[in-house]
């Protein structure tokens, strides 16, 4: 079973649509602390402001079933704010920190371009991971977003997004990946990418 | 602008009652009236997002642009936006919730910006979209409501300033004056505000060939393009489109890749 973590945020309807499509038999969209502990693969959606998100999800107390998913080996994939949620805390909210799973700080996009990121932009793997193989390199995905994680390790950096500067797309370690874009808006591409992540943890 | 951002192309589909309400080419499609049977043909085309406009006037009105929502996002793998008399908080949070990504105010937003504001608080500026329709006056644009027929006396470059203030994400910009004329987009209009927000701007109303499409995004700093009536009835294919933009240098997402 493949836990969607529903704290209220993100567009959860779409998410789980997509994730049958890309060939996921069992998906929950679920705050029970039980599931979370018992999926195969946790997914944590976002959107909105990176403040309410992180507040919502420690106030349903799934922070720490989160934290614990991740300390068990379970694979978790953060999706838009979700991934960045994965980091330690973010220049749109300062005072409300993140899971702290990866190591860095999310900042707003910046230079002389339209803020939100909102379209089909070329994604750049810079180091490989088995959920992105398969995936061409500079294919398109969806983004919207206005701030973006940067990693303290540069290891961690597994695409790269040109948006007025090199904006990490998908930055993470082993089990646990964060996607910047939207896998589940993403077309055929998108799907592609989650089927490697279903094939890879939920077969 | 240092970007590898495509530009993107929009159909839009005017449903009534959870059904398309103008004809389509699509033969082939069991059942034309259908929009999520639509949306998917254009999703496999390579379209890169479709806007759904909701012009349904009966008293079932909110049951049905909540089920379409949901309906499309079940078999839609693009983005989605819901316009079309959406007037409270509630509705749009209704809509997000069944999975559209977006939603338009025009009229509701022109009554009350605040709207767009405790719509990004619940969901992300990105999920509110402001749609403003406008129309040439006295050297400027003014901003009109009800499709054109009541005038605001609003600025439409300043009201759009306004409505990213107020917390919209997203302009979708209506030229009433070229809508269903074919006669090209609006260019003056939608350079004048695209150049006045930071957000992205969808440009609606005039599309009646690729070339249109090709000047649109050669001479003004819009994202989008929006038309409704070429795409339906086939007169303009939207992989067609991508090719010919992509030959003049414009940068799509090429549809081999939606295929």
């Amino acid at each position: 079973m493949i836990a969607i973590v529903d704290y209220g945020v993100g567009n959860l309807a779409s998410l789980e649509a997509a994730l049958h499509r890309a060939g996921a038999e069992d998906v929950r969209v679920t705050r029970s602390h039980v599931d979370i502990l018992a999926a195969k693969a946790v997914v944590l959606p976002g959107v909105g402001r990176f403040g309410h998100c992180a507040g919502e999800l420690r106030r349903l107390g799934l922070d720490v079933m989160v934290r614990v998913a991740h300390d068990r080996g379970i694979p978790l994939l953060g999706l838009c704010v979700g991934m960045q949620l994965l980091f330690n805390e973010s220049e749109e909210d300062p005072g409300t920190p993140g899971l702290g799973l990866c190591r860095g700080r999310v900042r707003r996009l910046r230079g002389d371009v339209r803020v939100p990121h909102t379209g089909w932009n070329q994604v750049r793997i810079v180091r490989p991971h088995p959920w992105l193989a398969g995936v061409p390199d500079e294919a398109y995905f969806y983004f919207v977003h206005s701030y973006a994680v940067e990693p303290v390790d540069d290891g961690a950096i597994v695409a790269t997004v040109d948006h007025g500067g090199a904006v990490i797309a998908a930055a993470g370690s082993g089990g646990t990946l964060g996607l910047q874009f939207h896998p589940e808006k993403s077309g055929a591409m998108g799907t592609s990418v989650l089927r490697s992540f279903v094939r890879a943890t939920a077969a | 602008m240092s970007t590898m951002l495509s530009k993107r192309v929009i159909p839009c589909l005017d449903v009534q009652d959870g059904r398309v309400v103008k004809g389509t080419r699509f033969v082939d499609v069991r059942d034309a009236g259908d929009p999520v049977a639509l949306a998917s043909r254009y999703d496999r085309e390579g379209a890169d997002e479709v806007v759904f406009l909701d012009i349904t006037a009966s008293i079932e009105r909110r049951r049905t642009v909540v089920d379409l929502a949901r309906r499309v996002a079940e078999s839609l793998s693009i983005p989605f936006c819901v316009g079309g008399g959406i007037g409270s908080v509630d509705l749009a949070a209704a809509i997000l919730r069944a999975g559209a990504d977006k939603v338009a105010l025009n009229t509701a937003a022109v009554r009350r910006p605040a709207l767009l504001g405790e719509i990004a608080a619940r969901a992300g500026s990105q999920a509110a979209v402001l749609a403003i329709d406008a129309t040439k006056r006295n050297g400027g644009y003014e901003v009109v409501v009800e499709g054109g027929r009541i005038s605001t006396g609003l600025d439409a470059i300043e009201w759009a300033r306004r409505g990213v203030a107020a917390g919209a994400g997203e302009i979708l910009l209506t030229s009433i004056d070229r809508d269903g004329t074919r006669d090209g987009f609006d260019l003056e209009l939608t350079a004048r505000v695209a150049d006045a927000v930071r957000v992205p701007v969808i440009a609606s109303g005039g599309a009646g060939s690729a070339s249109d499409f090709v000047e649109l995004f050669t001479t003004t700093g819009s994202d989008a393009g929006l038309a409704a009536s070429i795409f339906h009835s086939g007169e303009v294919v939207v992989s067609d489109l991508k090719r010919a933009l992509a030959g003049r240098g414009v940068r799509v997402r090429p549809s081999a890749e939606a295929a």
